[in-house]
């Protein structure tokens, strides 16, 4: 794709100016690192706090009196019963159970409720939601209209409330009006770091400002893609078109800990999303593979696509995201495995440039979790 | 003689008193690849030139190191082992990732000069 056919966030001439290395992702051209570097910049996440542009990301608003009954059968979580002001990790599935795309629910009031998609999956989403819900609630995207900001580490919180303090009080994937600088944004207590952190829904035409605002404290670095995948790695995060797609369940992909109660076979609204009968199926007999958190035992990074085999040098899987973990101070994995190597502490082996390197089942997040319950 | 000289795939080379050549990554090359966190050090045995002898990881992506010539590898540098940062920190010097033998040693002159690589990186800019 050449340059000139990718799209633009509203802060992408703060990330030219900042100095940043630009790369292509999902059709927009984006900061994959700054002068910084993606080890000082992830570690610098970690210990004060990053600033992300993730304004490639869908927003996407559902307003009307059906609209959380409506998204409920698209996705396998408890959306009627989400309290006002709060967040909801979910999934869109399709009618195998696979993952048509990962998102973020917020309940707005009101009636509204407030979703971010994935970049390059979002125009798909929104086609999906106005196929199933467009005569049930208005669908609007916000897709050019509002930027999104990420405001991660120990020291987010300390820097937002010096523009907004009543952020000291909301606790982790709590959801708020607030207003920046005299702006009317959103503010999510939650993030892709595994850190303590905002996301803000800022109008795109205040972004900018918002954003040099911020980066004009002294805890705040800017933070590019690069550190955005090792800290979201660490943090045992899924990425979506890499750990799960359209041919992964919640069940394979281990987000069953994602499924509402409520919606499981035994709950009070059992099913009702696409694949329902699969998911119950699987989780009850099994799958016959999952993903797990993988360990390098040597210094070698094992990165996506490396086959695994187990000590008869038989293919029993592959990793779907790795790399190095600069807090980890090592190399990190995820991967598909079958399901008889799934136990914590299994041994198997990547195979990386024709050699075999060990790998141990480990648990995830390969670093401790810090969100703020209050 | 410790004239540099340097490959297309942005290796340095420096022909030793011995007569072997000291092979690194350019300071373009890890500032391309930034931060540094392995090193697959070359066998020592024969490569064939165009060969990846060694593999250089940053936190992102893996990259190969070729063979600039055909040669024997005689030492790889076993700093990098607990070490790889030393390719960003010190790319000419204590990155260096290994020495070898060329077969035919009238080869290393006939790579580009220093005023021939600025030029290359320069188009590449």
């Amino acid at each position: 794709m050449s340059t000139e056919s990718l799209k633009q966030t509203p802060l992408h001439a703060l990330h030219l100016q900042l100095g940043a290395r630009m790369v292509p992702f999902a059709g927009y051209d984006m900061p994959v690192q700054y002068p910084l570097g993606v080890m000082k910049e992830h570690q610098h996440t970690r210990e004060q706090a990053g600033l992300f542009d993730v304004s490639h990301m869908g927003q996407i608003r559902l307003v009307g009196a059906g609209a959380a009954k409506a998204l409920e059968a698209l996705v396998p979580v408890d959306i009627v019963d989400l309290p006002v002001g709060m967040q909801r990790y979910a999934m869109f599935t399709n009618e195998s159970g696979g993952i048509l795309d990962d998102l973020m629910v917020a309940n707005l009031g009101n009636d509204e409720l407030f979703l971010v998609v994935n970049a390059a999956c979002k125009d798909q989403d929104l086609a999906h939601l106005q196929k199933h819900l467009g005569h049930l609630c208005e669908v609007q995207p916000l897709f050019e209209e509002r930027a999104l900001l990420a405001l991660q580490g120990p020291a987010a919180v300390s820097v937002l409330a010096r523009l907004a303090p009543e952020v000291t009080k909301m606790t982790f994937m709590q959801f708020a009006a607030v207003r920046l600088l005299g702006v009317d944004c959103y503010v999510s207590r939650s993030g892709y770091t595994g850190e303590d952190g905002f996301e803000i829904s800022v109008p795109a035409a205040s972004a900018e400002s918002l954003a040099r605002s911020l980066l004009a404290e002294t805890e705040v670095e800017a933070i590019g893609l690069g550190a955005r995948d090792s800290l979201r790695l660490e943090a045992g995060l899924c990425l979506y078109g890499h750990d799960m797609n359209a041919q992964t369940t919640p069940v394979e992909a281990s987000l069953l800990w994602a499924i509402s109660k409520v919606r499981r076979a035994d709950g009070a609204r059992a099913g009702g999303f696409p694949g329902a009968e699969t998911v119950f199926a699987q989780q009850q007999q099994g799958v016959p593979r999952k993903r797990v958190g993988l360990l390098p035992q040597e210094r070698t990074p094992v990165r996506e696509g490396a086959e695994i085999v187990d000590q008869d040098g038989s293919v029993i899987g592959s990793v779907c995201s790795g790399g190095f973990g600069p807090t980890l101070a090592g190399p990190l994995a995820m991967g598909y495995v079958d399901s008889a190597h799934a136990a914590l502490d299994s041994e198997v082996w990547a195979i990386v440039r024709g050699k075999r390197v060990p790998l141990k089942v480990s648990k995830m997040p390969f670093v401790p979790q810090r969100y703020y319950r209050g | 003689m410790s004239e540099l000289r340097f490959t297309e795939d942005h290796e340095w080379l420096r022909i030793e008193a011995d007569g072997s050549v000291t092979v690194g990554i350019t300071a373009f090359a890890q500032n391309a690849l930034g931060d540094v966190v392995f090193v697959q050090l070359p066998e020592l045995q024969h490569y064939e030139k165009g060969a990846e002898a060694a593999t250089v990881e940053s936190v992102k992506a893996a990259s190969g190191v070729y063979m600039p010539l055909d040669g024997e590898v005689l030492e790889s540098n076993p700093e990098l082992t607990d070490s790889p940062e030393l390719v960003n920190e010190d790319p000419l010097g204590a990155g260096w990732f290994f020495r070898f033998q060329p077969t035919d040693a009238s080869a290393v002159a006939k790579l580009l000069d220093q005023d021939a690589y600025d030029r290359l990186i320069k188009a590449n800019a």
